[in-house]
């Protein structure tokens, strides 16, 4: 989330779209509501009516795949009464950046597209540059080539009745939407986007959000409290995830994974350090090379030296241009290309898409190693439905994890506040933390590679590893690590002229060296945990009132900055755009900032030295134009890759130009034999895959069984009564679920054909409960996002058939 | 008038089941085998294992779905007819506790078959159960061991949306009449259900007969319970009607 929790609390306009919060946020919904006890307005909008509409003002139904149809209406709206913030667009965004000729769109293709190679030439996107290597701007947003002029063109094409027809929604319902949000427009009303997997979950997932920050930019919401583009993220420390880069294209704090041409530490840093001309800009991701080589001594320690580019030769690489996220992972596993697999604490047997192929790949191991809390579908797969454990090869271990209560450690949340938890109860039975098992992995690898050497040994033996005391890991010591200490005794500190001794924490990333004097594990959670004690154990509840926000409490990354890109929510001289909602106030007379921790202690825009507030862009300024992603700088419509009708209805691109495409695995599209748009979501009641829930069961008895939701109107089609056993089925599978019919969910009228959609859980498994039901995982396709490959669990085809009574045939 | 009082404002309710479950583990209360009836409301009614269910009910207003949630517990009236029609079958298995209020069904006393129909059908909220094999009823005891320590009821303390509220009676009827006035401004079918008569306070915002038949006493339960009352006359004192 750019903002926190709390300040949802006071905004006037709240969006949940690609949301549910009320079922899988249900905490959220206590600033959700106080936001409604303000006069605040709630606005839904999602496939079905679901218990986060009930408690909403507004709800609009859309067809599931058509989010940037839907807010390329409202960008459409917004410019068309004009009705945007102007002095906040024409400062804190590149609205007024003149575009070189060569960019152009046309019939769903911006110019530069490779049909062989499936991408574009990023290069014709350009943003035009003066000598000095600024930016060129228009500040009356006149230019027919500035930002914000082709953005109009390209949005208006999405009018009422063109965005009506794509997403199935009632027009009265768009005009209620886009009039009640846009009023947020005003300088003293602010409205914010909480969104989830509903958003994320397609082909086109980036650019929905793309398309979310557009519109919080135009009414001037980013930095405000009670605004902001806020992710509400999966599971409880999926964020600390993420963070520390359990992803294989980052490493720890959203710096790149380095690849094999990358061939020197110069190199990488050269690369990936920007640069920028405007004296205004703060560029922060400029000090990359201090983080990269305060990484590198946490990693390394004394065998990190200047001589050998702090052990960056030891840092794995990637080949250049390889994808190794789940979709590619798994067709490789699937071609017998790995030999064995650690999973920890995941049940890709239920979770992955394509799960009969995602089951059939782990018995294509040598070897698996599953570490959880309970057994899961994927630790028992060879014995799984259609597998025969004689057949199957894989050896198979399972290392008993323990839970989140018996262990001691922070979590951090989708508002970026690592909270620190102890430990309840000592570890049940033989479990052990992750941490301890890795640990003691580790311990025995390195003990392997000293004795039998191996082709390249390095990066385990020469690895720092100090993380245990008497062979029991204390992860005060790895959160320590992560904050970073000084390695040396630093007599006169380049910032701030201040003596640090060797061995003391560093206060925060402003301290960090690129000169090996410094270490840290994560730069983001660098002022975590200080000389001054673990920031993120404290819990005191004094607010900053008029932004609601609880400094005090925990600690957030960066710096304990609770609404990023504050320094948009004040004028040129300092003073809060909406004072009753003060998140930063410049003190004239002290010459410092009070309220939230400041995008960076400089002063005001309009002073001397003064700084424009998104400090993380080269520019200084928001992207509304963004010409770094792979499918475009504009977010357009293009249908999931499992379509209902035949035609795109607003060109002729079907799907996402830039998606890789997996020839080998089953698809369809406007196929008579799948006609319906199937979805997948979560229940309040069970937790992902259900592993840690369908072991309970005071759960299992709210929810006991897969379900598939659907219409009145499509259970009369098919002769299906509310309780009756159906099937569901899609190209690449099938599964049995019990109807729960509804008037929640109403057919969409789009290009003039009635299409019905239905949904499921992915909650359910074989293993248990008996007669509970399998994953919906076994119907979805395998197709990602364009830049990030996340799969499009959210709009695929099926089909739903009644099943005779039980005790005939099924 | 003395005593605690729960206060739940419907309206606020994203029925998560948090305060049907948390009653459940604190009383260790067994997990039933049920199944999807194309409902989530699950299990589906009260029982002697389930003290709190939250009942869904897809509406329609205005023309358009709607959807209502309905916490339903035990009422613990101020003059429970279930607590006289006991003694006057000579049964002490249901008491009244003095400090609180609460409404309490002794787990050790047992109660024969058609004693406890008498006893279930005097409930105009439809509370009370009964287990054949131990023949003890059942229902919410206002978590009386939680709150003699100072605590909130297991489903108050779970509740995230505050629509569980609990507390001194007055302040939880200043509460509701507080909260009444804002809701009756957007729904003017907003009501508080038999708030003088009953410690468990329900607000909704629309007639109650869409959340649950038994939702409200609908006026057959008063005379019902007014009848009680002159049959047990001469075994017990009578207390005041309105608190």
């Amino acid at each position: 989330m750019t903002n926190s929790w709390t300040d949802i609390g006071v905004s006037d306009c709240v969006l949940i779209m690609g949301s549910n919060a009320a079922e899988n946020h249900p905490v959220a919904m206590k600033w959700i509501l106080r936001a409604k006890d303000r006069g605040g307005k709630i606005i839904h909008v999602d496939p079905r009516f679901t218990r986060t509409s009930a408690k909403a003002d507004i709800y609009a139904p859309l067809r599931s795949g058509t989010d940037i149809a839907f807010l390329g209406g409202m960008i459409n709206y917004i410019l068309e009464k004009d009705l945007i913030q102007n002095d906040y667009v024409v400062s804190n965004t590149n609205a007024a950046f003149i575009v070189n000729p060569k960019y152009d769109f046309k019939d769903g293709l911006f110019s530069g597209y490779n049909l062989e190679k499936r991408a574009y030439d990023k290069s014709l996107w350009a943003i035009e540059k003066d000598e000095k290597g600024i930016p060129k701007r228009d500040q009356s947003l006149q230019n027919e080539r500035c930002v914000y002029q082709l953005m109009k063109k390209h949005y208006a094409r999405y009018d009422l009745n063109s965005v009506s027809n794509i997403t199935g929604t009632p027009k009265e319902d768009l005009i209620k939407v886009y009039e009640a949000y846009a009023e947020t427009g005003k300088p003293d009303k602010v409205g914010t986007m909480l969104y989830a997997m509903g958003w994320t979950q397609h082909t086109v997932g980036t650019q929905n959000i793309r398309a979310a920050s557009i519109i919080q930019l135009l009414l001037g919401n980013m930095g405000m409290a009670g605004g902001g583009v806020n992710a509400l993220r999966g599971e409880s420390n999926v964020q600390g995830i993420t963070d520390q880069a359990v992803l294989f294209h980052i490493i720890p704090g959203y710096n790149p994974s380095p690849k094999a041409s990358d061939v020197s530490l110069e190199k990488y840093n050269e690369k990936n350090t920007p640069k920028t001309a405007n004296p205004s800009s703060v560029n922060w991701w400029g000090n990359r090379p201090k983080y990269i080589a305060s990484f590198l001594k946490s990693m390394y320690g004394e065998n990190a030296t200047k001589e050998n580019e702090f052990g960056y030769q030891l840092l794995p690489k990637l080949d250049d241009g390889q994808n190794a996220s789940f979709l590619f992972m798994f067709d490789e596993m699937l071609k017998g290309k790995f030999s064995g697999f650690i999973c920890l604490g995941m049940n890709p047997a239920c979770s992955l898409p394509n799960a009969n192929q995602s089951r059939e790949a782990l018995s294509k191991l040598d070897w698996m190693v599953a570490v959880d809390i309970f057994e899961s579908e994927t630790s028992n797969f060879w014995k799984g439905p259609g597998m025969d454990p004689n057949k199957v090869k894989t050896e198979v271990f399972l290392l008993p994890a323990c839970s989140y209560v018996e262990r001691e450690g922070s979590l951090s949340d989708s508002a970026r506040t690592a909270q620190w938890r102890y430990k309840a109860i000592e570890p049940i039975g033989e479990s052990k933390a992750d941490g301890q098992i890795i640990h003691e992995i580790y311990m025995k690898l390195k003990t392997l590679y000293e004795k039998d050497k191996g082709v390249f040994p390095d990066p385990i033996l020469k690895l720092k590893w100090d993380y245990a005391k008497a062979g029991k890991v204390d992860t005060h010591l790895v959160a320590k690590d992560i904050n970073g200490y000084f390695l040396e005794d630093v007599p006169e500190h380049p910032v701030d002229k201040k003596a640090y001794k060797k061995g003391t924490l560093v206060p925060s990333f402003v301290f960090l060296l690129a000169d090996g004097r410094t270490s840290c594990g994560n730069w983001i959670y660098s002022g975590s945990y200080t000389e001054a004690g673990n920031m993120m154990a404290r819990r005191d509840k004094t607010p900053v009132a008029t932004a609601n926000i609880f400094p005090k409490w925990a600690w957030a990354w960066p710096v304990n900055r609770r609404i990023i890109y504050n320094r948009a929510s004040v004028d040129m001289q300092g003073n809060p755009i909406d004072p009753k909602r003060a998140v930063i106030k410049w003190d004239a007379e002290n010459k410092k900032w009070v309220g939230d921790v400041p995008d960076g202690p400089a002063p005001p825009m309009g002073m001397e030295g003064g700084k424009l507030p998104f400090i993380m862009k080269p520019d200084g300024v928001a992207s509304i134009f963004g010409p770094g992603l792979s499918d475009g700088p504009f977010p357009e419509h293009y249908e999931p890759l499992e379509c209902p009708i035949e035609k795109n209805p607003l060109s002729s691109q079907r799907v996402n130009p830039t998606i890789s495409l997996f020839k080998d695995y089953k698809f369809t599209t406007c196929d008579p034999r799948f006609p319906f748009v199937a979805t997948t979501y979560r229940v309040t009641e069970h937790w992902q895959t259900g592993l840690m829930t369908r072991y309970q069961s005071l759960l299992v008895e709210t929810e006991p069984q897969m379900f598939v939701e659907l219409s009145e109107e499509l259970a009369e089609l098919r002769g299906i009564k509310n309780g009756e056993r159906v099937l569901v089925s899609s190209p690449r599978g099938k599964l049995e679920a019990i109807a729960m019919v509804t008037k929640r969910w109403a057919p969409f009228k789009v290009a003039g054909q009635t299409i019905h959609e239905v949904g499921m859980t992915f909650h359910y498994g074989w293993l248990i409960p008996k007669n509970g039901g399998e994953s919906a995982n076994l119907l979805t396709p395998t197709i990602g996002d364009a830049n990030t490959a996340i799969p499009e669990y959210k709009a695929f085809l099926v089909n739903v058939e009644k099943l005779p009574a039980k005790g005939k045939g099924r | 008038m003395a005593g605690k009082s729960f206060f739940i404002d419907t309206s606020r309710c994203t029925a998560c089941r948090g305060c049907q479950i948390a009653d459940k583990a604190w009383w260790g209360l067994k997990g039933t085998k049920t199944q999807q009836r194309g409902n989530h409301q699950n299990p589906e009614d009260l029982s002697f294992n389930t003290w709190k269910v939250v009942r869904f009910s897809e509406v329609e207003v205005n023309g358009k779905p709607n959807w209502y949630f309905f916490t339903d517990q035990c009422r613990h009236c101020l003059e429970p007819p279930c607590m006289y029609t006991a003694q006057s079958l000579g049964s002490k298995a249901i008491t009244r506790d003095d400090e609180t209020g609460a409404v309490i069904y002794d787990p050790k006393i047992k109660v024969k078959a058609e004693d406890f129909k008498k006893i279930r059908e005097s409930c105009p909220w439809d509370i009370p159960r009964w287990d054949e094999k131990t023949q003890i009823m059942a229902k919410c005891n206002m978590c009386i061991n939680r709150i003699r320590e100072g605590m909130l009821p297991a489903c108050v303390k779970s509740c995230p949306t505050g629509t569980m509220n609990f507390g001194d009676r007055d302040k939880m009827l200043d509460m509701a009449q507080k909260r009444l006035k804002e809701l009756k401004a957007v729904y003017p079918k907003a009501q508080l259900l038999n708030a003088e008569i009953l410690r468990t306070i329900f607000l909704v915002i629309d007639d109650p007969q869409k959340y649950w038949k038994h939702a409200a006493e609908n006026g057959v339960g008063i005379t019902r319970i007014a009848a009680i009352k002159k049959l047990v006359r001469p075994l017990v004192k009578f207390p005041h009607f309105v608190g």
